[in-house]
């Protein structure tokens, strides 16, 4: 089970909010796909997916603060 | 470092925004690492990803008459205006060569407008938690950008002539009330595009 989790961003950035998710629970992903669009204050940050798989779980939806370190979605590989 | 420098001159933003994503692929491929497109948009309102309808003023009608699009645009920020009077700075660049920090390299985008607007004879300054520059409490340059795969584009609108102001009368700008200024309106002279174009180029030379 892979984990697509929001990366460090940058000094002082601690949380983005999530713009949109490019696929759904159950839809596959190739590695480096984007996954998820999310925004901090001037920038939009399309998070890619750490591998190929499955989306099994998303955590976040649209609209909704993500913390630096948590956990966006599970991707399954097999 | 392996850099181009693009001067496109008065463009459809569409063109410039198509001409972008070109760059971007090659700067993604790996043969690039970083590169700057410099041009300048007929009137055009850009919606960010931040952006609330209610920070265009104008009716739809209204902008319908004046010619000018409303185009939503995936990099950060709320609403804002070009118009022929700025000059917009579009740096593509590999953030992995740049710290991978976007607040650093937020910063680095205003010290590079900073850079030029001094060596003018502009005294400018950020605000505390803001992105942009001002010069006292007027707003000279915005900046928005978008990032995938840790490469950054969208990216710098420095006013430059002071009869081209008037276009954010139709928008609250970055969703503030706030007062829009440029490089004519405070040397009170005429400034040319090659000049601050030429700065803009050697400052990001040495980024």
């Amino acid at each position: 089970m892979l984990k697509a989790i929001l990366p460090e961003l940058g000094q002082g950035i601690d949380k983005a909010t999530v713009s949109f998710w490019f696929l759904k629970e159950g839809d596959k992903v190739k590695e480096k796909d984007d996954l998820v669009e999310l925004t901090t204050d001037k920038a939009a940050f399309n998070l890619p997916s750490p591998g190929t798989g499955t989306i099994t779980e998303i955590f976040f939806r649209e609209g909704e603060t993500v913390n630096v370190g948590q956990v966006l979605a599970h991707i399954d590989e097999n | 470092m392996m850099r181009e420098i693009h001067e496109l001159g008065l463009t459809d933003y569409q063109f410039s925004r198509d001409f972008q994503a070109r760059i971007f692929e090659k700067v993604k491929s790996g043969s690039l690492r970083s590169a700057l497109i410099l041009c300048r948009h007929r009137p055009v309102i850009t919606m960010g990803r931040q952006a609330k309808p209610e920070n265009i003023k104008s009716s739809s009608a209204d902008l319908d008459i004046k010619g000018i699009r409303t185009v939503f645009v995936e990099r950060g920020g709320d609403v804002t205006y070009h118009g022929p009077g700025q000059l917009v700075i579009y740096p593509v660049c590999d953030l992995r060569f740049f710290g991978k920090d976007l607040h650093q390299y937020l910063r680095m985008l205003e010290s590079l407008v900073m850079g030029t607007l001094t060596e003018s004879g502009i005294n400018p300054c950020r605000k505390p938690g803001l992105t942009g520059v001002w010069v006292d409490e007027a707003k000279i340059s915005s900046i928005g950008i978008a990032v995938r795969n840790w490469i950054s584009y969208h990216g710098i609108a420095l006013n430059v002539k002071k009869d081209d102001l008037e276009g954010f009368s139709l928008i609250r700008p970055c969703g503030m009330d706030i007062r829009m200024t440029s490089m004519e309106t405070i040397l009170n002279r005429d400034v040319s595009f090659e000049q601050v174009s030429a700065s803009i180029i050697r400052r990001f030379q040495k980024c």
